[in-house]
């Protein structure tokens, strides 16, 4: 006994880890047609798959026999993480006690058995989002920059990049990656770029920013150096830790996650500003991805500031560090919106419309659709196909797409 | 106006709820204490699908008379839907974010007739 206008439908009650993402996401799939952009095209920066649940193939890639000894030993104890990650167990908190059920687990069925099984979960996404490229991250991985044991995350980055280029970049073209460098192990990473910088899928490489190595030490000038003379973006990835000394005074999820995933990136961009890796390598594009926007317009103020003062300390630069941020990249994720006015302020300050890259961080808690940048009151209308993909189709290269719309 | 059928009260145990659809607009209809509370499933903050998040009670904090903490506890009055986007949490009743009162589901009228649960649209 409805209006006999249209036929009512019944929804699900709720969305779990069982239901299907392109469901989870239906809401956003229609805004695209409704607000007229879904012939638009998209790049997501950053989005992620679990590598943890492909842990045992992950680790049969090692080439230390000693570790792939200890990795396939440790698969059979009970309880904590699969052996050799330093995973944190406080981290499970990220799904806030499974009131955001994509970020506890995708357990939704998965028939198509010619690919990997996060290969259809990333197609998923895709379809859901409208996203023509998406760059893919591991996730729990991005706390192997504070191993105890250097050698572990030499050999896992290496193990991973095998498998990620092997398993999942192989398999479809709009699937990319920016690859785990491992920082702590120079002579490793020199050894990545040169076997997997021409792969298929590798559009540049990624350091982790949860990692205590000061960016700018001289070691790490012949990555740099590499990276520039084949014209591959570097991309510092934020993360989060609950293990130094000031986020241990944070005993809330909610406060660690706030500050971690700044700080880290707050350290890593003054050490490659003060130390002007800019001018040392102008060619280099660099990437900050994950930490939000409201740092932006804080760090150009601070440093700037200070620098007026204390040119004696930074004399390689030749212009403000506000002037070289505007040289670099920033993914949008998590896009801080509760003040309008500070977010447009902040995307001025970084002349967003040229420097920011759309970014989804998919299947995480906090993560951001397209329609989100399309909304923006602010931006010009170009300025949003910049973001959502234009600015990155230029930074990788990528080759153009036709776009189907349903 | 129209008004719109959901289901049949024995249909609804308490804390239970139906979704529905009718074109484009999406509707969750909560019986809580015995009385119906209808809201928009589209959240205030990105437009997510609130009404078919995990109802929770809210969580609140029980401090000492000296102001002391004594730790986190649910709620026994106030229960939330919690959007499964982004964990963005409503009181079921009032449609309101617990900490931004200006933050609020858009409501829909509920009628019960001989049985039958409705939505005014």
């Amino acid at each position: 006994m409805d209006t006999g206008i249209e036929r009512t439908r019944e929804l699900p009650e709720q969305i779990t880890i069982k239901t299907d993402t392109r469901d989870i996401l239906a809401r956003e799939a229609r805004y695209r047609r409704e607000k007229g952009f879904a012939d638009w095209t998209i790049v997501d920066v950053d989005a992620h798959h679990s590598e943890m649940t492909s842990w045992r193939e992950i680790t049969e890639y090692l080439e230390d026999p000693i570790l792939l000894h200890y990795a396939r030993e440790f698969q059979s104890r009970t309880g904590g993480a699969p052996g050799l990650s330093n995973h944190m167990p406080g981290l499970r908190y990220q799904d806030c006690g499974g009131r955001v059920p994509h970020q506890q687990k995708l357990d939704e069925p998965v028939d198509d058995k010619s690919v990997h099984h996060d290969v259809t979960l990333v197609r998923r996404s895709m379809e859901a989002m409208g996203i023509d490229y998406q760059v893919l991250f591991p996730g729990n991985m991005l706390q192997l920059g504070t191993h105890p044991q250097p050698n572990v995350e030499a050999q896992l980055s290496f193990a991973y990049n095998r498998w990620l280029c092997e398993r999942i970049l192989s398999t479809d073209d709009r699937i990319k990656t920016l690859l785990y460098l491992p920082l702590s192990t120079p002579d490793m990473c020199m050894r990545i770029i040169d076997e997997f910088a021409e792969k298929k899928g590798v559009v540049g490489f990624m350091v982790t920013s949860v990692r205590f190595n000061p960016v700018h030490h001289n070691s790490f000038i012949p990555i740099y150096r590499a990276l520039e003379e084949r014209g591959l973006p570097l991309a510092f990835h934020a993360g989060l830790t609950w293990s130094d000394e000031f986020m241990k005074q944070l005993d809330r999820f909610i406060s660690m996650h706030a500050i971690s995933f700044v700080l880290c990136n707050i350290v890593h961009l003054t050490n490659w500003l003060v130390h002007g890796m800019q001018e040392r390598f102008p060619k280099l594009n660099v990437l900050w991805i994950e930490s939000g926007l409201a740092w932006l317009d804080f760090m150009m103020q601070r440093l700037d500031s200070e620098y007026m003062m204390r040119p004696s300390e930074a004399p390689l630069l030749k212009k403000l560090p506000s002037e070289y941020m505007r040289d670099m990249f920033y993914t949008c994720q998590p896009l801080e919106t509760s003040n309008m006015a500070l977010t447009e302020a902040t995307m001025k300050a970084i002349d967003a419309e040229k420097t920011m890259l759309y970014a989804s961080d998919w299947p995480h808690w906090d993560f951001n659709p397209p329609s989100l940048i399309h909304d923006l009151p602010f931006l010009s209308a170009q300025g949003k196909r910049n973001i959502l993909g234009e600015n990155a189709m230029r930074l990788f290269n990528l080759p153009p797409v036709k776009k189907k719309v349903a | 106006m129209a008004d719109i059928f959901v289901g049949k009260e024995d249909e609804f145990g308490d804390r239970g709820r139906k979704v529905i659809a009718q074109g484009d607009v999406e509707i969750g209809v909560f019986c809580l204490d015995g009385k119906y509370y209808a809201w928009e499933n589209r959240c205030t903050h990105q437009g997510g699908p609130i009404c078919q998040g995990r109802i929770l009670n809210k969580v609140e904090e029980a401090l000492n008379p000296d102001k002391t903490s004594r730790g986190l506890k649910w709620s026994e009055s106030d229960v939330h839907i919690v959007c499964p986007w982004h964990g963005f949490e409503f009181n079921i009743k009032t449609g309101r974010h617990p900490g931004n009162k200006n933050v609020r589901l858009k409501p829909f009228d509920v009628k019960v007739k001989n049985g039958e649960v409705y939505v005014v649209v």
